[in-house]
């Protein structure tokens, strides 16, 4: 082979990709941020540019994705069974939290990044409930591992990734306020799981009976 | 075959197993053998290099997969895992004692070089002496370090207890961060009457420029010492490489490392087998799946316990996507380093974006997966990616390999700066204990998924890609080769993927493993990842050790180097494909 | 990603009675029409400087790999104008702290600090970076790279995806427009001096305590002292 062919060869695979781009861009010209473009740009039989144009786009997270885990909560109700929402803050106000402070997952933590106070009855004795729940998330290194092994689905890994800040000495130790959101976040970011854990329960009433 | 066994005779005795291996020395040097049995053969000390050579020559154990220590709190035990690449199948294991005041053995560099950044790791971090080294100084922490930090009596700054998980956590786990637990307020700690104030850091000892030998040679140039990195683009990582140059030509490299030692075995013998799943993903972070896959083995090993047939299946689509993923993104960094800027890297981390979105989907997290699990993986793949993964393997990606073929491998300026540079013979490789396809790339036809096949991967079909002269080139091509075996293994495995459990038994978050040791090793995309694990019967291991394939491939960049120039260096540094995860651990 | 707004916690800015002083101080000063005009090139000279910022091509660990992601095709940094990751920290703005900061390697990251030109900023990526992450109870490990440099935005995550990091420089950016000449210490007179680097002895050795760990080294009950017992269930230590 002549010297230099090789080279050529190579130069050809650029210019495809190139010319690709732009077949992709007329197609959809005038629509920068489109939803089917952006779709099939991004799944394995996408061609051509591949960029996401965060923040105004930005890439699904599926939902076993997990960044910081969060602890799940039943909401207060009204009499029409309503979840109650706190004027202040905007959420769902805590009726009940489903963790029982059992220590599963401080237990199993790899990094050692949780800290669970346990909830004590006037008399003295252990309540089935965290008065404390500390993690600090600049050692949680987002295994799941709590997620994984808590027997009560209390504590599931959140999607929120946007979590920079200018300190952390202060809002990187998320306490229970922080840590706390209702199970109706939970349904939404995680439906399969949700479903299951539903189907679970429903099973589980039905034995009683 | 030069340097390994003669062929074998039909009825030779299994020396896969050490109490037949332990005979033989036996026979030869009667004495040596202080006891024997399936965990291994314990040798007297003065006569360990005599045996180990023995080994090495006669009966063909020609490749020291690993050493490292055990720290006995009465002894210290010196462990070796031997192979015979002509042979295949498990690795013996061969254990010194060594006193617990001033112990010391005998160095097996002279027999083994691929002992030589091992010896000294286990000096660094246990504090045995091995006679005979020829550069024994600390090579993860510094010189001037006090204490030795792998045995059992060192306390770290930040020591809580003996084992995770710690009592402080839960119950009444009021939040208190480590640097407040520590008299400094820091992660630090220092003898008592130490004098900051007056004290002198050991200098690091430079050579100095030897002017008659410089004019003893006929080109007027002096040899100089280049110091390269710890930051440095071109060094993957915070690797230091320490250059001695005459001109432009490499007369010598000395890697120093540590960089990034993160005490991957410290923090390992306070997790629980559970906890250290996911700290393996940050071992070698290109491949925490295929890390996964070989702790799980380790430790499976020592459960006897096997996964089901789908979790099977699941391991070997994950480890082979993994090796498809990490070679792309090798071969484009090699080009990066050829001067290529980019333009390959970014092609190939396109393709890697889809194969970590697969990850993503499953496991959850892009890069650190944490997904296998003792017996099984953690969670069920969906419909949706076997759909997709089958289309990836069988249509996209068999071309952008064909692609990445055609623009990289036909490129004549790689042709030039490649061919015949950074030649690493057969015989060095293996003496060396290099590893995958670093070792392949010399001629080594040596694949573990081939030689002690692990997993299901016997029942696939595909080839070992070997090299032939062991250049940058043959170690460019063979990657490239693997990618096409791993499409090969990835199809046979969809194709037969079968329904069923994904896991043996209950999960359990606290895994008792029986009383015992292995060494269990898989074939990484970067050659062989080994765990060493002792287990006291309890949740947490006695002792835990990963043998790094980058950290030992990077013993053999000297020999690489010499005599090229240093723009060749950094090519021959890429094509070692490095991790400083795993180089530091 | 779910259209709802999470709840993040708030973001707080440290603001020191002296920092309230210094801007009581410039309202009353700086008025006028010349308040406006220095508004004003601020706003260019912030401008300018948030869209190229230019990082230290320099990578640590794990958060390494996804910031090359980040600078690859899917995510394309060079959107924000921070495509030059540069091998010199003398023509850096940015440096991204990318992963576990040890001990061996304090010192030179101290050092390439010092090297950088001013402004400089630095970011740490992951929570190795902002506060050990899961080797912080390592040996070899400086808990948070904050303990050797200033530190302007951290990216918790463990690595945080491209888009994390992504939104982290955008918090970066942000912090950038808020500067004012007015008061930007590289505007000052002086010689500004750098961090010392730290020492490596028997442990690391910071080089601004050297008197405080001379005398508490001497002195073992007040040293035993500071430390903060931790609860603990009876269990044997």
């Amino acid at each position: 082979m002549a010297f230099g062919l090789g080279l050529l060869n190579g130069l050809k695979y650029t210019a495809t990709r190139v010319f690709k781009t732009y077949v992709g861009d007329f197609k959809h010209l005038g629509r920068r941020y489109d939803d089917k473009l952006f779709k099939e740009r991004q799944s394995v039989k996408g061609s051509g540019i591949f960029t996401v144009q965060y923040p105004e786009e930005k890439l699904p997270v599926p939902e076993n994705f997990r960044v910081v885990p969060f602890l799940v909560y039943e909401p207060a109700l009204d009499e029409n069974g309503k979840p109650l929402i706190d004027p202040a803050t905007g959420k769902e106000m805590i009726g009940k939290q489903k963790c029982t402070a059992c220590g599963i997952c401080s237990k199993v933590c790899p990094p050692q990044c949780i800290w669970i106070v346990r909830a004590l009855t006037p008399e003295g004795k252990p309540k089935p409930q965290p008065a404390e729940f500390y993690i600090d998330i600049d050692i949680c290194m987002n295994c799941g591992s709590c997620a994984e092994f808590c027997p009560f689905d209390s504590i599931k890994m959140d999607h929120v990734y946007e979590l920079a800040n200018y300190e952390r000495h202060v809002s990187h130790i998320y306490d229970i306020g922080v840590l706390s959101k209702p199970a109706s976040y939970h349904a939404k970011i995680h439906p399969t799981d949700w479903a299951a854990e539903e189907a679970e329960r429903a099973a589980k009433e039905a034995k009683k009976k | 075959m030069s340097v390994t066994a003669p062929v074998a005779p039909p009825n030779t005795p299994n020396y896969n197993d050490p109490q037949i291996v332990a005979e033989q020395i036996k026979t030869k040097y009667p004495d040596a053998v202080e006891s024997s049995s399936a965990q291994g053969i314990v040798v007297q000390s003065d006569q360990l290099r005599e045996v180990a050579r023995y080994l090495h020559d006669e009966l063909a154990f020609d490749y020291l997969n690993n050493v490292t220590s055990v720290d006995w709190q009465d002894r210290f035990e010196v462990v070796y895992n031997l192979t015979s690449l002509e042979r295949g199948g498990a690795p013996i294991t061969l254990k010194v004692n060594a006193a617990r005041e001033n112990p010391s053995v005998p160095s097996l560099v002279p027999v083994f070089r691929g002992a030589d950044f091992q010896e000294r790791e286990v000096y660094d971090l246990m504090g045995i002496r091995f006679e005979g080294h020829p550069n024994l100084r600390r090579i993860l922490l510094w010189d001037g370090f006090e204490g030795y930090p792998l045995r059992k009596d060192y306390k770290e700054p930040y020591y809580e207890e003996e084992k995770k998980p710690f009592g402080s956590r839960w119950d009444k786990g009021h939040h208190v961060i480590a640097e407040d637990r520590n008299p400094w307020h820091d992660n630090v700690q220092y003898p008592s009457n130490f004098d900051a104030v007056a004290y002198k850091p050991p200098r690091d000892q430079i050579q100095v420029i030897d002017a008659a030998q410089a004019a003893a040679m006929r080109l007027r140039t002096d040899k100089i010492v280049l110091n390269f990195g710890p930051q440095h683009p071109s060094t993957h990582g915070v690797l230091r490489l320490r250059v001695t140059l005459e001109g432009e030509t490499v007369r010598g490299v000395e890697p120093i490392v540590g960089y990034l030692h993160r005490n991957h075995d410290k923090i390992g013998e306070r997790n629980t087998f559970v906890g250290n799943m996911p700290y393996t993903d940050r071992l070698d972070y290109f491949t925490s799946m295929a890390n996964n896959l070989a702790y799980a083995l380790t430790v499976e090993k020592l459960l006897g316990i096997k996964p089901p047939e789908r979790a099977e299946y699941i391991r070997v689509i994950m480890a082979e996507l993994t090796r498809w993923q990490n070679h792309a993104v090798a071969l484009g960094f090699i080009y990066n380093d050829l001067g290529a800027f980019y333009t390959p890297l970014i092609y190939a981390m396109e393709e890697r974006e889809l194969i970590l979105d697969l990850f993503e989907a499953t496991a959850g997290s892009r890069m650190m997966c944490n997904y296998m699990r003792f017996g099984g993986v953690a969670r069920d793949v969906t419909d949706d990616f076997i759909a997709k993964c089958k289309y990836l393997v069988n249509e996209r990606l068999p071309r952008r390999t064909d692609e990445l073929e055609a623009y990289m491998v036909g490129n004549e300026i790689f042709h030039s700066r490649a061919k015949n540079i950074g030649v690493l013979p057969r015989d060095l490789a293996i003496n060396y204990s290099t590893a995958g396809p670093v070792l392949r790339a010399s001629g080594v036809k040596y694949d573990i998924r081939r030689a002690e096949p692990y997993s299901i991967y016997d029942r696939f079909d595909f080839e070992i890609p070997t090299g032939t002269t062991g250049d940058l080139y043959d170690r460019f091509i063979v990657r490239v080769a693997e990618m096409r075996e791993s499409l090969k293994i990835l199809k046979q495995a969809l194709d037969q993927f079968p329904a069923g459990e994904i896991m043996t038994g209950k999960k359990n978050y606290q895994v008792r493993v029986p009383k015992g040791e292995a060494y269990g090793r898989g074939e990484n995309p970067k050659g062989e990842l080994g765990f060493y694990v002792v287990s006291d019967g309890t949740a947490n291991p006695y002792r835990y050790h990963v043998r790094g394939p980058s950290f030992i491939n990077l013993t053999a960049l000297n020999d690489m180097c010499v005599g090229y120039k240093i723009a060749d260096m950094i090519v021959i540094l890429g094509s070692l494909d490095i991790v400083m995860g795993e180089v530091d651990r | 990603m779910s259209e709802e707004k999470p709840q993040t916690p708030p973001m707080t800015i440290a603001n020191s009675e002296q920092e309230w002083l210094d801007e009581q101080v410039r309202r009353t000063i700086w008025t006028g029409p010349w308040n406006k005009f220095i508004d004003l090139v601020d706003l260019i000279y912030n401008w300018g400087r948030r869209n190229s910022i230019w990082p230290l091509g320099f990578g640590l660990a794990c958060c390494a790999i996804e910031m090359i992601c980040t600078s690859a095709t899917r995510f394309d940094i060079a959107r924000f104008g921070m495509e030059l990751f540069r091998g010199t920290p003398r023509q850096a703005d940015l440096m991204l702290v990318s992963g576990t900061v040890t001990k061996k390697m304090a010192p030179a990251v101290v050092r390439l600090y010092n090297q950088m030109a001013e402004p400089k900023y630095v970011v740490a990526m992951g929570a190795c970076a902002s506060g050990g992450g899961p080797f912080k109870e390592g040996y070899n490990v400086v808990s948070g790279v904050d303990k050797l440099v200033p530190v302007d935005v951290y990216i918790p995550g463990c690595p945080p995806t491209p888009q994390a990091l992504l939104y982290g420089l955008m918090q970066l950016q942000k912090k950038i427009d808020k500067q004012s000449i007015r008061d930007a210490a590289w505007y000052r007179k002086g010689v500004s001096e750098g961090v010392p680097e730290p020492i490596l002895g028997p442990d690391l050795i910071d080089a601004r305590r050297l008197d405080e760990i001379t005398a508490l080294s001497a002195d073992p009950e007040k040293l035993a002292a500071r430390a903060v017992k931790l609860a603990t269930k009876g269990k044997k230590e």
